[in-house]
C-alpha cells in the first residue's frame, strides 16, 4: 500500500538533489550517536517508526546503535493515520496501518523517527497515538529532514538535515528498502 | 489503493483489491481493541445514526461499540421508536436525520436495496447492516477477515456454507467476497432452501452434508430463521437437524484443522451441537471480535471519505 504522506503528486519539475545515499548515512550515524549520548539509559529507548519510511530510518539507527554501543535496542512502529486532526479535510483518506510498541510503555523512552518533520501536526498525532497505550517517561523525536513551517509547538530532538523551504515546495525522501530506489532526499519546487 | 466509496452497500459491487483493503485496515484496527485506551479520534466530531428498523442486537452493539472506539457520537433509532410508525415515509425519515447532520448512516430494513435507495438520494455515508435477503456485507467481511486471520489465505480454501442458503443475506455476501478471492464455495442445504439457481453465482450446490464435510476447510453455518420461513419450505426442526445440523459425530469427518463458524445467534442443538460450537474448532467468537474491526473500518473509510 503506498503512503501519500510526502508524495503527493509527481512533480513536473527535476527535483534538486538534497541529500544523497551517503549524506543520509552520516545523518543517521550522526543521530544514532546523540540518541546514544542523550540516553544513559538506552534499554529503556525504543525507536518507533511512522510508516513508511519513518519505521525503515528506525531500523537502520536502530543498526548504527548496536554497531556503536552494542545494544539491540528495541523498534516499533506507530501509527498516525487514525489519530490525524484532518480526517475528511484532505484530498485523499490516509492509509492507516497497524502499530507494534513493546509494552508497557511505562518507564521507557519513546523516540518517534519519522523522514520529514513539517507542520507538526504527524508527531502530534503519534504522540496521541503513544499514549493510548500507556505513558512512557519521556517522548522525543528525531527526523531526517526538518523542513520548517511548524504550525504546533513542537520541535525535534535529532535532526539529521534543516533544511529552510517554501511552503509550496515539496520534499521526498527516497529509501532503497521502501522505494526501489537509490537512497535520496530531493526538493521539488511545485 | 485509494478508497473513494461513501457507502458499503454489498460485497457484490467491491473489487477483490478493496475487499483486500478494508481487510488489511481492519487489521489495524483491530490492534485499537488491545490498547490500553481502546479509542482512537479518526471520527471525533462526526455523528452515526443506527436505524435499524428490523430488530437486531448483535450487529448494532457491534457498530456502536465501532463508533465509540473511533470517538463519533451515536444515536440508536429502531423502527418502533422511528415516525415510521407514524406513516413517515422512509426517505422522509432519512432527509429528517440528514438535516440534524449525521455524517453516517448504518441502515437494517427489511426491503432488499433501502440501503441503496437512501445512499442515491442523502450526502451522509450510508451503511447497510443488512437489508432483507439481499446483503449483509460487514458480516461478510468480518467472516473472511476470520478465515484469513486464521488459515491465512483465502484463495483455493473450500468453503462451506449450510443451512438456509435462500433467505440468507450474510450466504450473498459471503457468495460474492468468497469467489472474488478465489475461495471455492459449496452450499449444503435442502433443495427448497438451497436451490440450484445459486449455480449462477460460481459455487457448488449440495443436498448432503456428508460428502462435502471430509474435504471442508472451512464450514458456515446459518441460522435457521424462523422469522423468515414459511412452513412448507421446511419439515421440521428435527428433520432439518437430522439430514443438515453440525452434530458431534458429523465434527469427527472434519479435517483436523477446519473451521467451524456461525454469524450467530446460535440455535445450539438445532444447526450446530453445543460441543461443536465451543469445540477447538469453533472461531464463533472470533468472528464476534473480528467484527468490531472490521466495522471500525468500513465506518473509518466511508465515514472519512463522505466529509
Amino acid at each position: 500500500m503506498k503512503d501519500t504522506k510526502h508524495t503527493a503528486s509527481p512533480a513536473r519539475t527535476p527535483g534538486v538533489p538534497i541529500m544523497d545515499a551517503e549524506a543520509i548515512r552520516r545523518a543517521l550515524r550522526r543521530i544514532a550517536h546523540e540518541i546514544i549520548e542523550q540516553n544513559a539509559d538506552l534499554k529503556s529507548v525504543v525507536l518507533a517508526g511512522i510508516p513508511l519510511r519513518g519505521v525503515e530510518i528506525a531500523r537502520r539507527l536502530a543498526e548504527f546503535i548496536r554497531d556503536v554501543a552494542k545494544i539491540d535496542i528495541e523498534t516499533g512502529t506507530i501509527d498516525v493515520a487514525m489519530h490525524r486532526d484532518d480526517v475528511g479535510t484532505r484530498a485523499e483518506l490516509p492509509v492507516v496501518h497497524t502499530s507494534k510498541l513493546p509494552l508497557p510503555l511505562e518507564g521507557r523512552t519513546i523516540i518517534i523517527v519519522d523522514d520529514v518533520l513539517f507542520t507538526g501536526r504527524t508527531a502530534r498525532a503519534a504522540m496521541d497515538a503513544i499514549s493510548s497505550f500507556g505513558r512512557p517517561a519521556r517522548i522525543q523525536l528525531a527526523a531526517l529532514v526538518d523542513r520548517g513551517h511548524r504550525e504546533l509547538p513542537i520541535r525535534a530532538d535529532y535532526v539529521g538535515k534543516n533544511l529552510p523551504t517554501a511552503t509550496r515546495e515539496q520534499i521526498q525522501v527516497r529509501l532503497q528498502n521502501i522505494d526501489n530506489e537509490p537512497d535520496a532526499v530531493w526538493l521539488f519546487k511545485e | 489503493m485509494n478508497w473513494n466509496r461513501k457507502d458499503l452497500l454489498g460485497l457484490r459491487e467491491l473489487s477483490a483489491d478493496e475487499i483486500n483493503f478494508i481487510l488489511e485496515t481492519a487489521d489495524a484496527f483491530k490492534q485499537v481493541g488491545t490498547r490500553e485506551i481502546k479509542k482512537v479520534p479518526a471520527l471525533r466530531g462526526k455523528t452515526l445514526i443506527n436505524f435499524f428498523v428490523e430488530p437486531s442486537t448483535r450487529t448494532r452493539t457491534s457498530f456502536e461499540l465501532a463508533a465509540f472506539r473511533l470517538s463519533a457520537d451515536v444515536i440508536n433509532i429502531s423502527a418502533s421508536t422511528s415516525s415510521l410508525t407514524k406513516g413517515e415515509t422512509l426517505k422522509d425519515t432519512a432527509r429528517n436525520l440528514e438535516a440534524l447532520h449525521a455524517d453516517i448512516l448504518v441502515l437494517r430494513h427489511s426491503s432488499a436495496g433501502a440501503p441503496q435507495f437512501l445512499a442515491q438520494r442523502l450526502k451522509s455515508s450510508v451503511i447497510n447492516a443488512g437489508d432483507g435477503a439481499h446483503e449483509h456485507p460487514t458480516q461478510g467481511l468480518l467472516d473472511i477477515y476470520t478465515i484469513r486471520e486464521k488459515r491465512g489465505k483465502i484463495a483455493d480454501l473450500h468453503v462451506v456454507i449450510v443451512g438456509d442458503i435462500l433467505f440468507s443475506r450474510v450466504a450473498r455476501s459471503n457468495i460474492f467476497a468468497l469467489t472474488k478471492l478465489g475461495a471455492r464455495v459449496t452450499l449444503v442445504g435442502p433443495s427448497t432452501l438451497v436451490p440450484r439457481e445459486f449455480e449462477k453465482l460460481g459455487v457448488t450446490v449440495s443436498h448432503e452434508i456428508e460428502n462435502v464435510l471430509p474435504e471442508a476447510d472451512v464450514v458456515n453455518l446459518l441460522r435457521i430463521q424462523h422469522e423468515r420461513q414459511r412452513k412448507e419450505y421446511f419439515p421440521g426442526i428435527g428433520e432439518y437437524t437430522t439430514l443438515f445440523g453440525l452434530t458431534k459425530e458429523r465434527a469427527k469427518h472434519l479435517k483436523p484443522d477446519c473451521l467451524v463458524m456461525h454469524p450467530g445467534p446460535i440455535n445450539r442443538g438445532v444447526e450446530i451441537d453445543s460441543e461443536v460450537a465451543d469445540g477447538l474448532q469453533s472461531v464463533i467468537l472470533d468472528q464476534v471480535t473480528n467484527g468490531l474491526a472490521v466495522r471500525m473500518a468500513v465506518l473509518y473509510l466511508c465515514g472519512g471519505i463522505a466529509a
